[in-house]
């Protein structure tokens, strides 16, 4: 070949390059990869509690009737429209029509009540099972429409049909959603590395807006130096909720990452057992919430990533109540209420589960508590130890745990709960909360519950877990707050 | 020969059970509950009984020993609790990366340390040897954790040669499933090959010190010469019993170097089941890693039949 028709070549190609229209100097990326600290043990959310199952398939997988938005918000995704009758007893959901399932088959409201009476059976092990306590029956009306009816008023009833714990599944493919996810979402399975990666591909079939990603593929790093590795190393484009807060600082710094900041419905507190000596003296569980600096717990454990709370509730709910200055730190008064209740050379064990909210928290903690004369002796145990000796024997005095769940206030209507407080008052409100449906009744009642538990001093409230987490600068649409543990992907795009 | 076989494979069948026995008894004492685990702080009790009666794990100990026992005699190690597939699909998943990853990080070990264990012990108190023995001190000394880690710092992170870890499979193709284990199969023979050179070094200089040895020299044969021929396959026995337990160290214990590199191993599967109270699969891995380093006893002491034929003559 000649120098000439070297270049004869180069110019055709050039030429039939610019003929098809020149394609951009760079094909947009159509993939993504989040890194994920824990890997969900099965892909079923119906069929356990934890989170990573709903982290990698809420939204994205499986779909219920309605949704979380980012902020929060309930919205419609399986069900187009409800009514609500008069009394508040039954739901009329009309189902969006033309939705198949990944296998390819038809959903329809058969679907709906097959998942609602499944996941309130005598056998189910849906993890949330309260969340369909209240539902009576579930009817058949016609093919696209189904009508719950409710054994009484619940207003939080279209809130729990968000959960991903509620999402519908199909009869044929429920049995084997844990290996083998079959949901009406906008991503199927692909494949599943275990204790590697997960990879979602696009369904094509999706009945909503399409996805803009062809690929999502979540890492599992539980090591945060290898996760900050292998965000530097691009091997990750996302970690939305980072393992680490203290490298944070090094991602700020370097204009490829941008560092993601909002908040979850992680209340983070220093529960106490209300049952055991002395700790059922309110005056000492006061004492202790005294003693307790929360700015610097935040600063020191969470590395500035928090916002303090004075109650059992999230901050960004539009029902929050702050409380703080009620529990703030005095540890003068601490010690003056500590000798009012005639306790001396208190001394009491702080059991602490794996995280470093509760590892590094629970240190400092034992030091405030120290400054005001009360003994600490802190235990390390596993999640397993801990759900064993302190969520179930309850033989613990104080431990620290992030509760997670959205909306859980009601946890300290229970008799049996780990922290035992079970007030009759309390259930009371709770109770009303559950047959409120009026919205400015129930912001009434939300705050009133907020004040109880307040007021009784029955945890040490300590601070709101941000989610803090890094992503690469181009990356747009990951949800900043998390109203839900959930990677909603659904709207995630590449900016050119 | 046959009959110590014979009396190797019933002392190997008789630890089997013996670890069966101690591994199921220990996972049953140590707390925590699986199915409470999987069903979180939240959960209705109801739902947490309903789900310990579809794992099986209401019945009686001994049943679910014998169960597990004849399940294993079979080849079916069962359902995983968590994951809710066969325990043999993980363990076969797994194995793929941390055999390859282990014979890799053994390899690389077996070559750094063979060179230079017979440098040191052949130029005894040179310049060589000081290096050697300085250089293998400081290999014994760095924890592979670190090391793993400034690899991954200056490789993947600044020099971006690598990825900072991760497994893309073997079906992704032979040369990048071994790239990816590069890294870490450097991280783990680093230490194993400074132990393995001061062994190989201490041993031939041992060897060299024996009468044989002046024998060889003495009926005209240069040091090289007798080294090769006499003083290396003598110095192997104990060489030998060091890559035996090597092997079964980096089989079991890359849990850490799995970790930093963020691979899907055998370690980091044990690991995740023991937070996970994930029994079934914590007692299939654990017994699994005890076979694996009874088989790899046998084999060295095959071995040393092989280096030493008196052994083999031994009719005992």
């Amino acid at each position: 070949m000649t120098k000439n028709s070297i270049t004869a070549a180069a110019v055709s190609v050039l030429a039939l390059g610019l003929a098809l229209g020149a394609p951009p100097a760079m094909a947009a990326k159509m993939d993504v990869t989040i890194g994920m600290q824990l890997e969900p043990p099965n892909l079923d959310p119906t069929g356990g509690a934890a989170a990573a199952i709903d982290e990698v398939v809420y939204a994205n997988v499986f779909e219920g009737l309605t949704r979380f938005g980012s902020d929060g918000a309930i919205l419609p995704a399986l069900a187009e429209s409800w009514e609500i009758s008069e009394d508040g007893l039954s739901y009329t959901f009309k189902l969006r029509e033309g939705v198949k399932f990944h296998d390819g088959t038809d959903f329809n409201a058969e679907d709906v009540k097959f998942s609602l009476d499944r996941a309130r059976a005598d056998e189910s092990t849906n993890a949330q099972k309260a969340l369909f306590a209240d539902i009576a029956s579930v009817e058949l009306v016609d093919p696209a429409t189904v009508k719950v009816t409710l054994s009484k008023p619940n207003g939080s009833f279209l809130f729990n049909m968000a959960w991903g714990d509620a999402v519908i599944v199909a009869p044929e493919s429920a049995a084997d959603n844990a290996a083998n996810p079959v949901g009406t979402g906008p991503f199927t399975l692909t494949e599943w590395v275990k204790g590697d990666r997960v990879e979602l591909g696009r369904y094509d079939g999706y009945w909503g807006t399409p996805v803009k990603l062809d690929k999502v593929t979540f890492k599992f790093i539980s090591d945060p130096t290898a996760a900050f590795a292998a965000m530097m190393a691009g091997d990750l484009d996302a970690y939305p909720a980072f393992p680490a807060p203290e490298n944070l600082v090094q991602f700020e710094a370097d204009p490829r990452f941008e560092v993601i900041t909002g908040s979850s419905e992680g209340e983070t507190i220093l529960a106490m057992n209300n049952k055991q000596a002395p700790l059922d003296n309110i005056k000492v569980r006061e004492a202790i919430v005294h003693a307790i600096d929360r700015q610097a717990i935040i600063d020191g454990a969470m590395f500035g990533y928090g916002t303090p709370i004075g109650t059992h509730f999230a901050p960004h709910n539009p029902a929050y109540v702050d409380l703080t200055a009620q529990s703030a730190y005095d540890p003068e008064k601490s010690k003056a209420l500590l000798a009012e209740a005639g306790v001396s050379d208190l001394s009491l064990s702080l059991k602490l589960p794996p995280p470093s909210y509760a590892r590094r928290g629970g240190e400092i903690i034992a030091a405030q508590l120290r400054e005001v004369g009360i003994n600490v002796d802190i235990t390390n145990v596993e999640w397993a130890q801990w759900l064993d000796d302190v969520f179930k024997a309850k033989n613990f005095d104080m431990t620290i745990v992030s509760h997670t769940e959205p909306m859980d206030i009601g946890i300290y209507a229970r008799d049996d709960y780990y922290f035992q407080y079970g007030d009759a008052d309390f259930k009371a409100i709770m109770a009303d909360l559950a047959n409120a449906t009026d919205p400015a009744r129930r912001t009434e009642l939300m705050q009133a519950a907020q004040k109880k538990i307040a007021d009784d001093y029955v945890n040490g409230y300590l601070f709101q877990l941000a989610r803090a987490g890094v992503i690469s600068a181009k990356l747009k649409g990951i949800w900043l707050n998390a109203p839900t543990q959930a990677n909603d992907m659904t709207g995630v795009y590449w900016e050119d | 020969m046959t009959a110590y076989l014979l009396r190797r494979l019933l002392s190997l069948s008789l630890s089997l059970v013996a670890a069966s026995l101690v591994i199921f008894l220990v996972m049953e004492v140590v707390p925590g509950d699986p199915a409470s685990f999987m069903m979180g702080i939240n959960a209705d009790p109801q739902a947490v009984a309903a789900l310990r009666t579809q794992l099986g794990l209401d019945q009686p100990l001994p049943l679910r020993y014998l169960g597990w026992i004849s399940g294993l005699l079979q080849g079916d190690f069962g359902i995983s609790y968590t994951y809710r597939v066969p325990v043999s699909e993980l363990i076969a998943e797994r194995v793929v990366i941390s055999l390859p990853l282990t014979l890799y990080a053994l390899a690389l070990s077996t070559l750094i340390a063979f060179p230079a264990g017979i440098l040191a012990a052949s130029r005894r108190n040179s310049a060589s040897d000081l290096s050697v023995m300085g250089a293998t001190q400081l290999g014994v000394a760095i924890p592979n954790f670190w090391f793993a880690m400034i690899l991954v710092l200056v490789f993947a992170v600044n020099l971006r040669w690598f990825s900072a870890g991760g497994f893309p499979g073997w079906e992704a193709g032979f040369w990048p499933a071994m790239k990816a284990l590069t890294l870490p199969a450097i991280a783990l023979a680093l230490p194993q090959a400074s132990i393995l050179a001061r062994v190989m070094r201490s041993s031939l200089i041992d060897t060299l010190n024996e009468d044989f040895m002046r024998t060889a020299r003495a009926k005209g044969l240069s040091r090289g010469q007798a080294l090769r021929r006499h003083a290396l396959r003598n110095a192997l026995i104990p060489v030998l019993t060091i890559i035996g337990l090597q092997f079964s160290f980096l089989l079991a214990g890359g849990i850490i170097i799995e970790n930093v590199f963020y691979l899907p191993g055998l370690g980091r599967l044990a690991f995740q089941a023991i937070t996970q109270r994930d029994l079934i699969v914590v007692r299939s891995v654990v017994i699994l890693l005890v076979f694996a380093v009874i088989v790899v006893t046998f084999l060295v002491d095959l071995a040393y039949a092989a280096a030493d034929p008196r052994l083999r003559r031994r009719r005992t």
